[in-house]
């Protein structure tokens, strides 16, 4: 069974949708991808699973149906997002910000493994550790982002263009790093990137979403052979 | 020599005080952009209940502790009935509401208690301590029990989970809740704490001012001079603020303008920060690009 079941997704911020219809899955474990143009709908998309506005049809996490569930008691169910913007706060240290991450979480002795866990993954946090976050570059705080939402110890990991902004050494060290905590921990990922090729590369299925539908979808290696897709979203 | 050391004690007491309130203000202001006109007069009314309870023969910690735990319940509660509704509300609309908060406050307390002026006891002993001719028991009581409580708030929002989500709900509200944190308690609570501390105030300033309904006027005026002078975003910048502010007021009526005319010294001083530093000595300035 799919671990996020998305069925006739309408969502939007007043007066028109944004997302007209939208269905996809991420399977248990999984890495879901969705690619998209500027204004397609995909940070939308992510804000409706987390219930950041307002949306209609069936939005399933682990079977039980969350549309109607409020964002933080999503977070609580162990769906964690890295917004658009990353989210950082600013005026808080990098710790302070991963334990933030961890507020829901009461055992003390597993967070504190959490936060050496993460600064493994990312020495540079560490180096950073009492240093205020807004004082961090692009690449740290989008570093500090992906790691304050494993410190949720997520089951589901929402992120939203990732690679954006940042150089492409710190891209693909942080895509390194998404990849090793899917495999390691287990954790499914719904991903949204307007970088179609690296997306591809870290999933196992992907959406192609046009303003506000879904156009395309299947397996990685099937959306990437596809003609309109390649000429479209990969340039050649 | 000792006239003027008696005048800067007094006013680091009353000034602690003012330190207590504007910290209120401020704890409000951080998590919701909006100052409580109000602040002052929940502290009042907060006092009139311990009064009451003195009164009814209550031992005073006793009143003083369940008053301080009532104001913090009624403070959340107000966030919750009142301020809740109007949240996403023009600004204009808010300020409404706090004045009609304070109004009503002030009418309510002149009705069930009057407009008498009532004394209201100290706990500490009336001989100065130590047999020191610089500052009688109040103030020094006074000065530690706010810098106890203030020590306790920084532990508290430093060292806490709690604390720090309340920090977090207030900087970023979109991501604390995508962190799982209830922000709308988060916001309850700062309520709370803030009408807490207000409660500390107002028994502390009644043995000075005596107690009735618009004792708090003059203090509110001076936590706020206190809050812009230190930065109206900055919790410590208010507490300084509200020490300097209490030590001007004393000197300055003391040696300059005359008693009569100390509370001026608080409306120059909002309107002099306002015109030539709005965001006070700690404040963050803001910067926006056209």
């Amino acid at each position: 069974m799919a671990l996020l079941e998305v069925t006739g997704l309408h969502a939007g911020y007043g007066a028109a949708d944004v997302l007209r219809g939208v269905s996809f899955a991420v399977e248990q474990g999984g890495i879901t991808a969705v690619l998209g143009a500027n204004g397609a709908g995909k940070t939308t998309l992510l804000r409706a699973v987390s219930g950041m506005l307002g949306r209609r049809g069936s939005i399933r996490f682990d079977g039980q149906p969350i549309e109607k569930t409020a964002t933080e008691d999503i977070a609580r169910l162990g769906v964690a997002h890295v917004p658009d913007g990353r989210g950082t706060f600013l005026d808080l240290t990098t710790e302070e910000n991963l334990r933030i991450g961890a507020y829901t979480r009461k055992d003390r002795t597993t967070v504190a493994q959490d936060l050496e866990r993460v600064f493994t993954y990312f020495p540079r946090l560490k180096e950073r550790r009492q240093q205020q976050a807004g004082t961090l570059s692009g690449g740290e705080q989008q570093m500090l982002a992906v790691s304050r939402a494993l410190m949720l110890r997520p089951r589901l990991l929402l992120l939203d263009e990732p690679s954006f902004g940042l150089a492409p050494l710190v891209v693909q060290d942080i895509f390194g790093i998404l990849r090793a905590i899917n495999a390691e921990q287990g954790v499914s990922v719904l991903l949204v990137e307007q970088n179609a090729g690296l997306a591809l590369d870290l999933a196992d299925n992907a959406y192609v979403l046009e303003t506000g539908q879904v156009v395309m979808s299947g397996t990685t290696e099937a959306v990437r052979s596809d003609e309109a897709v390649r000429r479209a979203y990969l340039g050649y | 020599m000792e006239a003027f050391l008696h005048q800067v004690f007094s006013g680091l007491a009353t000034g602690g005080i003012y330190a207590s309130l504007a910290l209120a203000l401020v704890m409000i202001y951080q998590s919701t952009n909006h100052i409580n006109f109000a602040q002052g007069e929940m502290a009042m009314f907060s006092t009139y209940l311990a009064w009451s309870m003195i009164n009814g023969g209550m031992p005073y910690w006793w009143a003083f502790l369940l008053t301080v735990l009532v104001s913090f319940v009624v403070g959340a509660a107000i966030e919750r009935i009142i301020i809740r509704p109007v949240e996403d509300a023009p600004v204009l609309s808010v300020v409404t509401v706090f004045i009609a908060l304070l109004v009503i406050f002030n009418s309510v307390a002149g009705w069930i208690f009057t407009y008498t002026i009532k004394t209201f006891p100290s706990p500490f002993p009336e001989q100065p301590l130590f047999g020191n001719r610089y500052i009688s028991s109040h103030e020094l009581g006074s000065i530690a029990v706010t810098l106890l409580v203030l020590v306790a708030l920084y532990l508290f929002f430093r060292f806490t989970p709690l604390g720090l989500a309340m920090r977090a709900a207030a900087q970023n509200p979109l991501s604390s809740r995508l962190a799982g944190i209830r922000v709308g308690s988060m916001l309850a609570l700062g309520w709370g704490l803030a009408a807490a501390v207000g409660a500390v105030a107002g028994l502390l300033v009644a043995p000075i001012v005596y107690l009735e309904p618009n004792m708090m006027a003059g203090v509110l005026l001076y936590a706020f001079a206190a809050a812009l002078v230190g930065g109206i975003d900055n919790p410590f910048g208010a507490v300084l603020g509200g020490f300097m502010v209490g030590v001007l007021e004393n000197l300055i009526g003391a040696y300059v303008i005359g008693t009569e005319l100390k509370l001026t010294v608080a409306l120059v001083l909002i309107v002099g920060v306002l015109l030539f530093k709005p965001s006070g000595m700690f404040g963050k300035v803001f910067v926006s690009r056209v």
